[in-house]
């Protein structure tokens, strides 16, 4: 799968998961913010986030406070499973 | 005889049930059984809130019905800690219990761990409301409005709370049942609070 697809893919998943009704990937710019200004994210959605990295990428946080940098937009989040998926497969 | 609360009167009522929503004695909107309830409500409501959707079943079922019943009230004539929530059920918060547990066998889920205590419910409304002030949550087999009479009272006469939103908000097996009252100090309207009042308002069907 190439960015573009998951940045696509992202996008359903966190439109699925975190139930944000009426909202289309379409809607969601790759980098725009995710919390406050942008999506209007909250910190239960970062713990949610954090599961969907496990559930659907297989991927653990390791430190919590990297959540910063990966959740900014939905662009860092498909750069760090890129670079995640890319470790793995070394 | 009725319990009866001096100067305090019932000024407003919702109930939603069996798909309908009622305001005082005035269908406000009917559901088609096809479709989704709390979208309908949501949509022909006007609640313009996107965090509904994330709402377990209750507390949207709460949030709706508060939504109704606030539509008029001048809620600057008081201060944000006059203004109390006292709500009941009987099933708890079952619903998003079942629905923690059940996400818990894979990977469980935050956003439904947080809906898992029946207050929540009182907690969304305070916070999309801006209601401050006393609040409490009591489970009980069937809505009783003598000790919700009691309790209210008691939180007017003394713990400064000059209006409240109270009554009964539960679901199970998606069995939807609010009904809720808005109590005021001192608003003679002729209705006053008391059991009976509250009783003949529920039964009206």
């Amino acid at each position: 799968m190439d960015k573009k697809e998951l940045i696509y893919q992202l996008k359903q998943q966190i439109i699925k998961q975190l139930n944000l009704s009426g909202k289309t990937p379409e809607d969601i710019g790759d980098d725009d913010p995710l919390f406050v200004e942008g999506l209007g994210l909250d910190s239960i959605d970062a713990l949610e986030l954090i599961v969907l990295l496990q559930q659907e990428y297989n991927i653990k946080l390791k430190n919590a406070e990297e959540g910063q940098t990966i959740f900014r937009s939905i662009t860092t989040m498909a750069d760090y499973i890129l670079e995640q998926q890319a470790g793995a497969a070394n | 005889m009725s319990l009866k609360q001096k100067d305090i009167y019932i000024s407003g009522s919702v109930c939603i049930r069996n798909r309908t929503v009622r305001s005082g004695d005035k269908i406000v909107f009917k559901s088609d059984e096809s479709a989704d309830l709390f979208s309908s409500l949501y949509e022909k409501l006007d609640i313009d809130y996107p965090k509904f959707f994330k709402m377990d079943a209750l507390c949207k079922l709460g949030t709706a019905a508060a939504h109704v019943l606030l539509k008029d009230f001048d809620k600057s004539a008081y201060q944000p800690q006059e203004l109390g929530i006292v709500l009941s059920n009987k099933s708890g918060s079952i619903e998003a219990d079942i629905n923690y547990f059940e996400s818990s066998k894979t990977f469980p889920s935050p956003s439904l761990f947080v809906y898992t205590l029946p207050n929540i419910v009182i907690g969304e409304i305070s916070i999309r409301y801006g209601f401050k002030g006393e609040n409490a949550f009591f489970i009980s087999e069937q809505f009783d409005p003598e000790w919700i009479v009691f309790y209210v009272g008691n939180l007017v006469q003394h713990q400064g709370i000059k209006a409240c939103i109270c009554g009964w908000v539960d679901v199970e097996n998606d069995e939807y049942d609010a009904r809720f009252f808005l109590i005021e100090q001192g608003k003679d309207n002729g209705l006053n609070f008391t059991a009976d009042n509250m009783r003949a308002v529920f039964s009206q069907e």
